[in-house]
């Protein structure tokens, strides 16, 4: 119930809490949409378990400076300083990184993913484990509704990647390769 | 410091030796810090993914399936600029009589530079969307944006009292920003016939002795035959007209300026990746005839060595060599010649060259800035470290994109990764 006013409170606006409080306070509404336990429950919001700070801190700040729009995300960023996205993004790269969603994918998804992994180089960047690294965030085990719609933001330009690799990559991908990636990716 | 050790660096023209081989190439991890967090449950088999044939136009066609090229990644500068206290100022050397300071901390992301007639010092950036002003206001540098919600800013210009911006596909004009800086007026656009890929999308611009503007349109990935829109240097009217092509064969050039004495356009030419981790070499380029010279690519790299792929039925000696070379995937990018009088006068007329670093190596290179000095004939006569201590065992401490001559004769630097602007000046 608690977790639900939260999730209420942020859909109405509220601003980012008053840096007056500890910084586990300052977490519950952030935590209560993405998951306290690394793992988001919430439709087309993305699980922060196992990502990176710099990561975190990318994505704070463009949310920050509305380089990356995605309400209410914009509004709740809006109050924080550069010590705050340094403090929160600190604080929930220690999620543990988030169980795959349902069982593992079928072997027919498992071929075209891997191949479409190989052909746009995704393990050069998320590392060949595609957990991440630094400013790259971890895909694996993301939730597929989530990742479908950020590669569709890529490939449209409507999220400008912070640095612009991911709309370079995401331009040769079709909408089908979009759906198997975001299968793949949120299964293993 | 790899550049003295780097045979590369070297004013090399055509002809110059492939093999130089660049030492310490060993196998060395990527920098990353800590590992990253819960990276622990049983990894995809992505590592076994069938041989897949990549595509043309990614920024990664090209690369090796497997091995020490997969580490190799190119590096986001983070958006939180350094703290003042942070900045490796005291790391950084100067050749004897010469000293580095920090002229402004918190720009983030600070890339192009530009002074204006008052002395206001501007800075673009590539992953922020904004345009700063650094005014000097005695004691302390007062650092404001004065744009913001751009695309990609990074290429400026500056012109009788206006500033010219470059976002990724649109070039805009801020008229008499001077005496606007609290309230900067509404841009104009200028010009915005340009492809809108993000592959080597983001500018360098400049106006030229002959009163036009200069805009690269860099290729749309590593290594392609690129449309009839890319891959070259245009120039046009200020207000956008009478577009032409004036270089073509031009790889990603995010630096140039004009040679004082023979008015021609100098730039610096980013080599293709994947190839090797020591060739090809980053390459500077003259441009003597206008709208007449092919500079290689995707054909010929560094003036002696065909592409691969796409050099086979071709010759080197088809293209314009380049004047030097500038070292293996070093991203040489902004350049000036030194036209100031506070330095030396051996340094009369030598460029100032930012090296932004490598990432497409094991072993970084680069990091630095370099002078290149013309001999008597106006060709490379030497390419010599000037600024470094960036590059520490095999991470950077900090970028260097573009180089301003300030008005006063000093040599500003923009530092991408700290989000500051150094300023050397000589002190016999």
């Amino acid at each position: 119930m608690r977790r639900f006013l939260l999730a209420l409170a942020l859909m109405a606006g509220a601003a980012a809490p008053a840096p007056a409080e500890p910084l586990g306070e300052r977490l519950a509404p952030c935590l209560a949409c993405h998951g306290a336990d690394g793992r988001s429950a919430t439709p087309d919001v993305p699980s922060l378990g196992g990502q990176p700070a710099d990561y975190l801190i990318t994505q704070l700040y463009q949310f920050r400076e509305n380089q990356r729009t995605a309400p209410p995300m914009n509004e709740m960023a809006a109050g924080l300083s550069d010590d705050d996205l340094r403090a929160f993004a600190d604080e929930i790269a220690k999620l543990p990184p988030p169980r795959p969603e349902g069982a593992g994918p079928e072997t027919a998804l498992v071929q075209r993913a891997r191949a479409l992994v190989g052909r746009h180089q995704c393990n050069s960047c998320h590392g060949a484990d595609l957990a991440g690294r630094d400013a790259i965030p971890r895909i694996r085990g993301q939730r597929e509704d989530y990742l479908l719609k950020a590669l569709a933001g890529y490939k449209s330009n409507a999220r400008p990647g912070y640095d612009p690799a991911m709309n370079e990559v995401a331009q040769g991908l079709s909408e089908a390769d979009i759906r198997d990636l975001a299968a793949f990716l949120s299964r293993s | 410091m790899p550049i003295n050790r780097s045979r590369g660096l070297r004013a090399a023209l055509a002809g110059a030796v492939l093999a130089a081989a660049l030492p310490g190439a060993s196998a060395q991890q990527q920098p990353g810090g800590a590992p990253t967090p819960g990276s622990a449950p049983a990894a995809p088999a992505t590592t076994a993914a069938p041989a897949a044939t990549q595509d043309r136009g990614s920024a990664l066609y090209g690369r090796p399936e497997s091995g020490e090229a997969a580490k190799l990644a190119p590096i986001a500068a983070p958006p939180l600029p350094a703290p003042a206290a942070k900045l490796p100022v005291d790391r950084l050397k100067v050749p004897p009589g010469f000293k580095v300071e920090v002229f402004a901390s918190g720009v983030a992301n600070a890339r192009s530079l530009r002074q204006g007639d008052q002395g206001t010092v501007f800075a673009g950036t590539r992953l922020l969307d904004r345009v700063y002003a650094i005014r000097d206001t005695g004691d302390k540098r007062e650092v404001k944006v004065i744009a913001s919600k751009l695309h990609r800013p990074n290429g400026l210009a500056f012109h009788k009292g206006a500033l010219y911006v470059a976002e990724l596909s649109k070039i805009w004009r801020f008229d008499d920003i001077e005496a606007h800086l609290d309230a900067p007026p509404k841009p104009v656009l200028v010009y915005d016939d340009l492809p809108k890929d993000e592959a080597h999308g983001w500018k360098f611009i400049a106006i030229g002795p002959d009163d036009k503007l200069y805009v690269p349109v860099g290729a749309p990935g590593n290594i392609q035959m690129p449309p009839d829109t890319h891959a070259q240097i245009r120039r046009m009217n200020l207000d956008g007209s009478g577009v032409e092509v004036v270089a073509s064969g031009v790889r990603n050039t995010v630096g140039f300026d004009w040679n004082p004495a023979t008015k021609q356009l100098w730039f610096t030419d980013n080599g293709r990746d994947w190839v090797s981790e020591d060739i090809p070499e980053d390459e500077l380029n003259v441009l003597r005839e206008p709208g007449k010279q092919h500079f290689g690519f995707p054909f010929c790299h560094q003036g002696t060595f065909t592409d691969p792929e796409y050099g086979w039925g071709r010759s080197c000696a088809d293209f314009t060599p380049p004047a030097a070379l500038l070292g293996a995937h070093t991203a040489a990018l902004g350049l000036r010649f030194y036209t100031g009088s506070q330095f030396p006068d051996s340094y009369r007329n030598a460029i100032f060259v930012a090296r932004h670093g490598s990432w497409n190596r094991t072993r970084k290179l680069g990091g630095d800035v370099v002078a290149v000095k013309l001999g008597p004939d106006g060709k490379v006569a030497s390419v010599d470290p000037f600024l470094t201590g960036f590059l520490d065992d095999n991470r950077y401490l900090g970028r260097p994109v573009d180089v301003l001559v300030a008005k006063d004769g000093s040599l500003l630097v923009s530092d991408d990764y700290n989000g500051a602007i150094y300023r050397i000046s000589y002190q016999p």
